[in-house]
């Protein structure tokens, strides 16, 4: 039980640690307006992680959402354009995203091919069908956009939670409930930790692993709804790399890429873990924005060797039998 | 004889990949009848389909790598980060006044070292290759903005541009480098037990190790030598544009190397491997980008055909076309025995 929740608790850990550090460097960083800016700003990256860590946890990829967030700017911005009204849009984008997950799904459960080939056609597709719809960079100018993006809630000292800041958290909360307290959750949990065994005590497999890139797809849809209000256009290029960024925040999060294991919580704070790095160079004002990728690609290798060493010292354990507990015990606080 | 056919293709196993070039180039040339035409200009071929084989050059040369790391049922996500750090190791060197030999090995180096690391977290750490490899995929681009400050570093030094806009005996350079790699990488993973190895442990890791395969070392050379060709592949790119671009440079074609080796029908799974075919591969892929530029479609319909393209190829190489042709099967011997003799039926179905 408590083993469970050690990848969780050290994420958080460095969360703490690092914006602690941060604080003691730019004292304002520790500020509800900074705060409620890390929600917004990272507002669809969030949306859409939490669609990945269902992906991953159910021991499979998906490298198509970066493309799907930018098909649903490209649409909405398209559509808006031509007078449809942007309900009716923001709902037929959902529903075409969903049509497209199940269908990766399927082929991903049906032809029993690696996921992340499957997707990267879906990935492939997306951004084909958005160079299609137009390859310039389209403005969104609605009066529900400016009304939405007018709806804030005040924070302490000045600070604001926008719309999109609220779907995300909105987003997390649900996907905790529905990954933690239904029986579809519980299905993705059996998944990833052993497909065969899953299958063999009956869970729906076809059926779980389709609703999975469904649930991605939606997710990520939604996320492209988000970006869209964010930035109030749509571009083909947008959101170039958003897979990779994802991914991330979801290992970061302590979820184990092998699945099987993982919360929705931890990629909340991966996600903010990325945020507030880039909230720091901002700060810094001398650090160019690379330094993002490369601090990004030291913690999702620190991250990744120590989920390693948890499955290395776990196995150790099974082999060794009762006997070995104590010297265990010791080896267990010794990441922590 | 019998070493020849060690290096020559299996012609009967060739054939879809031979067929699907064959009906590319044939599309290329219906839509432009001078598709094939080619005429040697100051001891430079020129012409559509030397174009074809000089554009699709970086691919070609990345999917011989990633054909062995793909037959050890590993993937190499960092190859077009890996192509960046070249290119920007390459150009900051030759900028600071060493001589082309110099930067082009000091930068293949540098490539080594990247498939080394991917190699040291797969066969010692022992993490799933995707990963693994995703960690340089985020961070290369990064170290190679850190290298070149941010900046797109140009560079005017004739020997190392000649890379890309040389020529040797007419072909042009890029060309010659590939098939060199391709030739060298035959010769050292075919004529070696090497590529059995490799096959071994695509197949199976755990009893390749039991049976006295040195895994580690041998994934580690697997990986080695993909950072290798995507170092290569990532000087060629630089000299090309006269400049190395962070950002930019082989950006998204670690999906198109990836791409060349399944259509050369290296199975995802790992097992079997056939450097030549993913050659064709990568040079189908170019025909296909070429042909859709050449026929006024917009350059970005290219990203559907490959999507189209990735699903057939993963319909015929998946059960399903097996289980329809069993099903039929199934239905006709249950309606044939009643016309025919069971004995003809069994043989007929076979």
């Amino acid at each position: 039980m408590k083993k469970r929740f050690l990848p969780l608790s050290v994420t958080i850990f460095v969360f703490v640690l690092a914006y602690a550090i941060c604080t003691m460097q730019y004292p304002k960083i520790l500020s509800w307006r900074v705060v409620g800016n890390l929600m917004t700003d990272n507002a669809f990256l969030g949306v859409v992680a939490v669609g990945m860590t269902f992906v991953i946890i159910s021991g499979g990829i998906d490298l198509s959402v970066g493309a799907v967030i930018a098909f649903t700017g490209v649409f909405l911005a398209v559509t808006i354009q031509h007078g449809l009204p942007p309900e009716v849009a923001f709902i037929l984008v959902i529903g075409i995203a969903a049509v497209f997950g199940a269908a990766m799904g399927a082929m991903i459960h049906y032809l029993r091919t690696p996921p992340f080939i499957v997707t990267l056609a879906g990935m492939f597709l997306a951004r084909g069908c958005c160079f299609l719809m137009t390859t310039d960079s389209v403005p969104v100018e609605h009066p529900l956009y400016a009304k939405l993006n007018e709806i804030v809630v005040h924070l302490p000292q000045g600070g604001r939670l926008s719309l999109i800041g609220i779907i995300m958290l909105a987003t997390v909360a649900l996907g905790s409930l529905l990954l933690h307290q239904t029986r579809f959750g519980t299905n993705v949990f059996a998944l990833g930790g052993n497909r065969a065994a899953a299958a063999m005590m009956g869970v729906p497999i076809a059926r779980t692993t389709i609703l999975i890139y469904t649930l991605s797809a939606t997710l990520s849809a939604l996320a492209g709804i988000v970006y869209s209000l964010y930035t109030s256009s749509g571009y083909s290029l947008a959101a170039v790399g958003v897979e990779l960024d994802t991914i991330a925040a979801v290992v970061i999060g302590g979820t184990l890429l092998t699945g099987g294991q993982g919360f929705v919580l931890g990629t909340f704070i991966g996600v903010l873990i990325q945020g507030l790095i880039q909230t720091y160079i901002t700060f810094d004002g001398t650090l160019s924005s690379w330094w993002t990728k490369i601090v990004v690609g030291l913690l999702l290798f620190a991250f990744i060797a120590f989920h390693r060493l948890l499955v290395v010292l776990s196995a150790r354990r099974l082999q060794a039998g009762h006997s070995a507990r104590p010297r265990n015990a010791a080896a267990k606080a010794g990441p922590a | 004889m019998s070493t020849l056919s060690k290096f020559a293709p299996n012609w009967r196993q060739a054939l879809p990949q031979i067929i699907a070039l064959a009906a590319v180039l044939l599309a290329d040339w219906l839509i432009f009848p001078d598709f094939f035409q080619v005429r040697l200009q100051d001891s430079h071929l020129f012409g559509s389909i030397v174009d074809v084989f000089n554009r699709g050059a970086p691919v070609a040369i990345l999917s011989i790598g990633m054909t062995l790391v793909i037959a050890t049922r590993g993937i190499d996500l960092s190859v077009g980060a890996v192509m960046a750090i070249a290119g920007a190791v390459a150009a900051t060197l030759i900028n600071s006044g060493h001589s082309m030999p110099v930067a082009v090995l000091v930068a293949l180096a540098v490539g080594i070292g990247c498939g080394l690391w991917n190699g040291l977290l797969v066969a010692v750490l022992d993490i799933q290759p995707i990963v693994a490899t995703l960690i340089l995929m985020v961070a290369g681009r990064g170290i190679a903005q850190l290298i070149t400050e941010g900046q797109i570093v140009t560079f005017n030094d004739p020997d190392l541009i000649a890379v890309a806009t040389g020529s040797f005996l007419g072909l042009p350079m890029p060309v010659v480098i590939t098939l060199l790699m391709l030739a060298i990488t035959i010769l050292l993973f075919r004529t070696t037990a090497l590529g059995l190895f490799i096959e071994a442990i695509g197949i199976n890791r755990l009893s390749s190790t039991y049976a006295g395969v040195n895994t580690r070392i041998v994934l580690a050379i697997a990986y080695a030598w993909c950072g290798l060709t995507a170092s290569v592949a990532g000087v060629i790119a630089a000299a090309n544009i006269k400049g190395a671009d962070a950002n930019n440079a082989g950006l998204w074609l670690e999906l198109d190397a990836i791409l060349a080796v399944v259509i050369g029908g290296t199975s995802l799974f790992g097992g079997r491997f056939r450097l030549f075919l993913s050659f064709i591969g990568a040079i189908i892929i170019q025909a296909m980008n070429t042909g859709i530029l050449l026929s006024g479609f917009k350059p970005e319909f290219n990203l559907i055909v490959k999507a189209i393209v990735i699903i057939v190829i993963l319909i015929m190489q998946s059960d399903a076309p097996a289980l329809v042709l069993n099903r039929y099967r199934l239905w006709r011997e249950r309606n044939a025995p009643r016309r025919t003799a069971p004995g003809n039926t069994a043989g007929g179905a076979a």
